[in-house]
């Protein structure tokens, strides 16, 4: 078995410094689009380009929704006036008044936090996302942050999907038998807005209707960093997006 | 017309004459639509799976002025056969094909709790896609009828309520795992029955993420539509919504620039390795060997960063487009990000000959977990769990598109269907894709990468690819101002979640976390 020492220890350190130090690595974040000037009449015809009404016209030009935006790219890519477009991922915002009135957790929550994951119906991408938080690149172990099977252990609830009718029972059954005080973390323009699966037959629209959601990762999926980031936030280590500049360089027109 | 073909309908003439409507369809004349009563389904069904060894490929059933029935079959060489039935809007029986084609049980299944059909003769109805203690009974959402737009009253919650336990000896247990289990896994129940070390029953009670995907595309714009392909599977993005450009883009008679295959090759042998590391590293963590699990997870990140630096999206997602891909690459970059595939390769094929070389850890993926030849054809599992077991079928080959007849590239094959077999099976595909992603990278031809604007057309056609799992297909009916009427989706998970019980049950409990790696199904791809 040496030889899987040795070839650990050849590796190295893989870590970013994240949220020390900002990630710069190329492809680690799709990036979204910001709030464009635009004349009016190209405004319109930018609007109409984007499938789930992300995009409304402004007196400057054209304003985003992050809740909604399913990085499609229609809006920078079928049109000869796109959107702009900006990296980064520290997205998170507070969506309910709770953060914004700095409740945070107690002291006894300000070291490891334990986080249940669950699937509330998304397609994959989310939780592939979320599961790339445990390897090496963004170890989040040695932030405190566990992912923990049960809900009896559980700080906060991480979200992702659209909800679907067949899990509601059971994400209110793992919500109700977490100990307070808890937090839920919804990832994902899905667990948001419902995406592209928007309100159905089968799907809620989002789980903000269902659970206090307390703070918002947009994107489709949102990359590991910027997941990162809303857990940062539900501990109160990282503030919103927009609320002040941290290393990351959060995104300036978050929609919360 | 391939010969297996021009062989198979001159015997189709001879054995049922007038009582089967043939045709031919498609301008090369690879597709073959066979049209018969309801009741010669069965036997014709059964000719084509158990004696020509056609493929089964999945059941489409389309509600129009009368019900129509699709099954679709396809063999080793170019060449497709559609057996179609109607029935009148009133009625709504058929004979079910499940008890002489295996492979058409689950389809059969979803179709009788999406539409209301019934299977006669089926031995297992009910309680499917429609979990019976959310649904009220007699919903049936993919109806016309139906609007998938509204929420639908449920039952009330019923916490009490128990799936149905098979084995009933004294002493016989069963342990309840999910939906929400582990950690960051999707959504699925297992109900582990036993008595005592060996799991006796391992049936998955799926679709707790079922959002209704064929059902909410109806009445929607085809590009838009694209958009639910790609969310299907976002680990098999790029593979879905190329069998849905394909099938549109063979309705609509449109060429696709040879730029564009070529491009579409490279991305979705990105996909393909991305997906085969991913599971890869599950294999490694399932058997808790975490220096091996954390090397194939830095590989796994590696691949989604060439992907996001390369296209803009980590998971591939906005790319395909009708006639083509959304956006150019340049030359350059896809040499770049081919080279940097190339390092992950050499890095994979370390990381094989250690754990080949790690017996604790091969001792507990060998003759685990099996997967019989005869059970992969019967069950039409698809993909490298199919080629594990020694069925060697895969689209790429077998239905070749996007120009892959022109590509060197091998079909790995192993014998075993254990789960080393499938381990081994995912490194030597993972090698084939990161081959062909150089190969494609260093002669990309140059011109368009799309064809400007795609004239849609009212009609149906079928669309395949050779997803990361195994065969997807998808059919695609198009009404007036390119809106989708239907939209059929059929993935490789569900076919392979149908067999993965044969390699869970009759091995012990600590088994089974493995052999579900092994497997590395995708629980989204089959709720859809």
């Amino acid at each position: 078995m040496s030889q899987w020492v040795i070839r650990g220890l050849r590796t190295g350190v893989k870590s970013t410094r994240y949220p020390r130090v900002e990630e710069t690595a190329a492809g680690t974040s799709p990036g979204l689009p910001v709030s464009t000037a635009l004349s009016s009449d190209l405004a319109q015809s930018l609007v109409a380009h984007c499938p789930v009404d992300a995009l409304h016209p402004s007196i400057t030009g054209v304003d985003v929704s992050l809740r909604q935006c399913i990085h499609c790219f229609r809006c920078v890519r079928a049109t000869n006036n796109p959107m702009d477009w900006k990296g980064g991922y520290e997205w998170a915002t507070a969506a309910s008044d709770r953060n914004e009135k700095g409740t945070r957790f107690g002291p006894a929550f300000s070291r490891s936090v334990h986080i249940l994951v669950v699937d509330a119906g998304d397609c994959g991408a989310c939780l592939n996302e979320v599961k790339q938080l445990n390897n090496p690149y963004y170890n989040m172990h040695r932030l405190g942050f566990f992912l923990t099977p049960t809900p009896r252990h559980a700080d906060v609830l991480l979200v992702v999907g659209a909800l679907t009718d067949h899990m509601r029972l059971p994400l209110r059954k793992a919500y109700d038998a977490m100990p307070t005080p808890k937090r839920v973390v919804a990832a994902g323009a899905c667990a948001l807005s419902g995406g592209i699966f928007g309100q159905s037959f089968m799907c809620a629209g989002g789980v903000g209707e269902f659970l206090p959601v307390d703070v918002e990762v947009p994107g489709n999926p949102p990359p590991p960093l910027a997941i990162l980031h809303g857990l940062l936030v539900a501990v109160g280590r990282k503030p919103t997006a927009g609320s002040h500049h941290g290393p990351g360089g959060p995104a300036e027109n978050g929609s919360g | 017309m391939p010969a297996e073909l021009r062989e198979l309908v001159q015997e189709a003439q001879a054995r049922w004459t007038s009582r089967v409507g043939l045709s031919l369809d498609g301008a090369d004349g690879t597709a073959c639509q066979m049209e018969c009563e309801p009741s010669e389904l069965p036997e014709i069904c059964n000719w084509l799976f158990s004696d020509r060894h056609y493929s089964f490929g999945g059941l489409v059933v389309e509600q129009r002025t009368r019900w129509e029935l699709r099954y679709a079959f396809y063999g080793s060489e170019a060449s497709w056969v559609h057996v179609v039935t109607y029935l009148s809007d009133a009625g709504d029986r058929f004979p079910s094909i499940s008890g002489l084609v295996h492979a058409a049980d689950w389809h059969e299944r979803e179709a009788e709790d999406l539409f209301g059909l019934v299977f006669e003769g089926h031995p297992r109805l009910g309680d499917f896609v429609l979990h019976n203690d959310v649904w009220q009974d007699g919903v049936t959402p993919m109806r016309k009828t139906f609007d998938g737009r509204k929420p639908v009253t449920h039952r009330a919650p019923d916490l009490n309520w128990k799936p149905r336990r098979i084995v009933e000896e004294t002493g016989a247990f069963a342990m309840p795992v999910g939906p929400v289990h582990s950690t960051a896994t999707a959504p699925v129940y297992f109900q582990l029955e036993t008595v005592g070390e060996d799991v006796i029953r391992a049936q998955p009670r799926l679709f707790y993420a079922y959002r209704g995907l064929e059902k909410i595309a109806e009445g929607r714009r085809a590009d838009d539509v694209l958009l639910i392909a790609e969310r299907i599977s976002g680990t098999s993005a790029f593979a879905h919504s190329l069998a849905l450009c394909q099938g549109v883009e063979r309705l609509c008679h449109v060429e696709v620039p040879q730029r564009a295959a070529s491009l579409r090759v490279f991305l979705a042998e990105l996909e393909r390795l991305r997906h085969h590391v991913a599971a890869i590293a599950g294999v490694c963590e399932s058997t808790g060997l975490a220096v091996a699990a954390a090397h194939a997870a830095i590989l796994e990140e590696d691949l989604l960063r060439i992907s996001g630096s390369l296209t803009g999206h980590r998971y591939l997602f906005g790319l395909n487009a009708f006639g083509g891909l959304s956006t150019d690459f340049d030359d350059a970059a896809c040499g770049r990000g081919a080279a940097a595939v190339a390092q992950v390769a050499e890095k994979l094929t370390v990381l094989q000959g250690m754990l080949s070389a790690s017996s604790s850890f091969l001792d507990r993926l060998e003759e685990v977990g099996i997967v019989s030849f005869a059970n992969a054809r019967d069950f039409g599992l698809v993909g490298p769990i199919a080629r594990a077991s020694g069925l060697s079928r895969d689209l790429r080959k077998a239905q070749p598109y996007c120009g892959y007849d022109a590509i060197k590239f091998e079909v790995p094959q192993e014998s075993e269907g254990d789960g080393y077999a499938r381990l081994r099976l995912l490194f030597r595909e993972a090698e084939q894709s990161a081959r062909i992603v150089s190969a494609i990278t260093r002669d990309l031809p140059a011109g368009r990468f799309r064809i400007p604007e795609t004239d849609l057309r009212q009609g149906a056609a079928l669309g395949w690819v050779e997803a990361p799992g195994g065969a997807a297909l998808h059919w695609i009916r198009l009404g007036e101002e390119g809106r989708v009427e239907r939209y059929r989706i059929i993935t490789p998970s569900f076919a392979n979640w149908h067999g993965f019980r044969l390699a869970a049950e009759s091995f012990a409990f600590q088994d089974f976390p493995i052999i579900l790696a092994t497997f590395a199904l995708s629980v989204h791809e089959n709720d859809r």
